[in-house]
């Protein structure tokens, strides 16, 4: 027992404590500085926007597949499901270095990028791209063995006193999987927003216009600047503490619904 | 014989269900792997040899798989130590502790490079005690080793727990009232029970640990032939525009990446036959 929480402690509860000591190692004054920086900002800028359009994407994604699976039987399923999971098998930094293939400057789509001025790779498509491939699976993981579970009797209930395909979806099906669908969404945004390898490959980590927050922890870092690396960590692990709060909310509420 | 593609049902929206699904599939996920390996196709095989054993990169894959599978082994060990906690005893804070196990899934592996660093580095706040008895843990495997264990100690705890809670209390009562030692119940009747879960969660860690780059690359030193991992590897190359040689070294890791899928697949299949017949 003993042993199981100092390890812990150690392990995991002294680094959370050493991004915030390091932090304010200077200072509130410092740490404030260090995040409003306009560097700083504009990584914060383009995090969020590459979160913004690849949560979405996946989660439109997640819902059609997991429609698909958990409401049909067909041959091949098991098939999807595992080419579905294969983002998560496939390393971060193979998963950027895949798109450089695609889209960069010697493959075949490159000529015509060029031709057209079309800038995908080491600029901001580039990183949604690679952020929509590392986050695929999350809501589809969630969403297929909740509704699965759930089975297709309401859906078929509702159709059968008359309502129509989209009206089964947004008042039948919706409502039975919101928490699932939070759930998925939370560990899709913690990981879009956290994601390093993948990114760190696509982007021209250029300060300032292709720098999601995590590339600029680790130009801050490589400068020696190690209290504003810190600083800008430190949004990163509140963000993280509060995936793991909601999660637990979201846990909560569905054990409540359970019951 | 009948064999139907798709078994009939009232429930509409199949074709723009499976449609939409495909579609984004193959332009985000099958197009882009494949592309990978057709690109490895237009290296001959022995080019291709010649870049995957090159003295180099050969270290690099010794540390990768070396320190994936000690920190897995490490996370075997705690990981179930911490699922009994969580799942035999109740105390003040559980839930919390609960929550904190996942924080390494939720924290970004820049982050947690960094504050790994800077706890394990000489003067930090672990590494200073291990710097006075001469021993060196940043920029050398072993803080590798202890990076990866950060990043990897949820998967076995995640896959033990639900094992241990569903366990049956009467197996273990019924071992007691026939004169087991709490080791011999232990040994004898729990760990056969949770075996398939252990490996299972030791494959998962593992397999994540081989991959890792954000975390380890800070603590690591990067030395070539010293500390050097593959996924850093395969960054210098493509900074270098080696794109085949980076192509090359990527496909090793992916197939490596898909036996292990396979192995934690079964596993996993192996595992739920076992608790069907308990």
């Amino acid at each position: 027992m003993f042993l199981g929480l100092s390890f812990v402690a150690v392990v995991i509860g002294l680094p959370l404590a050493a991004v915030f000591t390091e932090a304010l190692r200077k200072g509130l004054g410092a740490y404030f500085t260090a995040i409003s920086d306009e560097y700083a900002l504009q990584a914060i800028k383009l995090t969020f926007l590459v979160a913004a359009i690849s949560v979405p994407c996946n989660l439109v994604f997640g819902v059609a597949a997991s429609w698909a699976v958990a409401k049909f039987e067909f041959l091949g399923k098991r098939l999807l499901v595992t080419f579905i999971d294969l983002p998560f098998s496939v390393a971060p930094v193979i998963s950027g270095l895949v798109y450089v293939l695609l889209f960069g400057a010697h493959s075949i789509l490159g000529e015509w990028l060029i031709e057209n001025d079309i800038q995908i790779i080491f600029a901001v498509p580039g990183l949604v791209i690679a952020t929509i491939f590392v986050t695929f699976p999350f809501v589809a993981r969630e969403l297929i063995p909740l509704m699965e579970e759930q089975g297709t009797e309401q859906e078929e209930a509702a159709l059968l006193l008359g309502a129509s395909g989209w009206q089964t979806f947004w008042k039948v099906t919706i409502p039975n999987i919101k928490w699932g669908l939070l759930y998925g969404v939370l560990l899709c945004n913690a990981r879009a927003m956290g994601e390093f390898g993948a990114v760190s490959v696509v982007s021209g980590h250029i300060k300032g216009s292709t720098n999601t927050i995590p590339l600029h922890v680790e130009i801050l870092y490589n400068d020696y600047n190690f209290v504003a690396a810190f600083a800008v960590a430190s949004i990163l692990t509140l963000l993280a503490l509060v995936t793991l709060l909601l999660k637990r909310a979201v846990e909560i509420r569905t054990h409540e619904n359970d019951k | 014989m009948n064999i139907a593609l798709r078994k009939p049902s009232v429930i509409p929206g199949f074709g723009l269900s499976l449609g939409f699904t495909l579609t984004y599939l193959s332009l985000i996920v099958l197009i882009p792997l494949s592309g990978l390996f057709l690109k490895t196709f237009t290296l001959t095989w022995e080019k291709f040899w010649i870049e995957v054993t090159d003295e180099r990169i050969m270290h690099a894959y010794y540390i990768t798989f070396g320190c994936s599978f000690i920190a897995a082994l490490i996370n075997v060990f705690f990981g179930l130590i911490m699922a009994w906690i969580l799942v035999r005893y109740r105390f003040p804070g559980r839930k919390f502790l609960d929550s904190v196990v996942d924080l390494p899934f939720a924290l970004p592996t820049a982050v947690a490079g960094i504050a790994l660093t800077a706890l394990y580095a000489p003067g930090g706040w672990i590494g200073k005690y291990f710097e006075a008895l001469g021993i060196k843990i940043a920029f050398t495997p072993a803080g590798i080793v202890i990076a990866l264990v950060f990043i990897s100690l949820p998967f076995v705890v995640r896959t033990v727990q639900p094992v241990l809670e569903d366990m049956e209390h009467e197996i273990e009562e019924a071992a007691a009232s026939l004169g087991a030692t709490r080791w011999q119940t232990f040994t004898m009747i729990i760990l056969p029970h949770i075996s398939p879960a252990l490996l299972t969660g030791f494959a998962m860690a593992f397999a994540r640990a081989l991959g890792e780059y954000g975390s380890v690359i800070f603590i690591a030193g990067n030395m070539p032939m010293v500390s050097e991992i593959v996924p850093l590897i395969i960054i210098t190359k493509l900074e270098q525009y080696d794109y085949a040689g980076a192509t090359a070294i990527a496909v090793v890791m992916l197939v490596a990446s898909f036996v292990l899928l396979l192995i934690i697949n079964l596993l996993q299949k192996w595992s739920q036959t076992r608790t069907v017949k308990d």
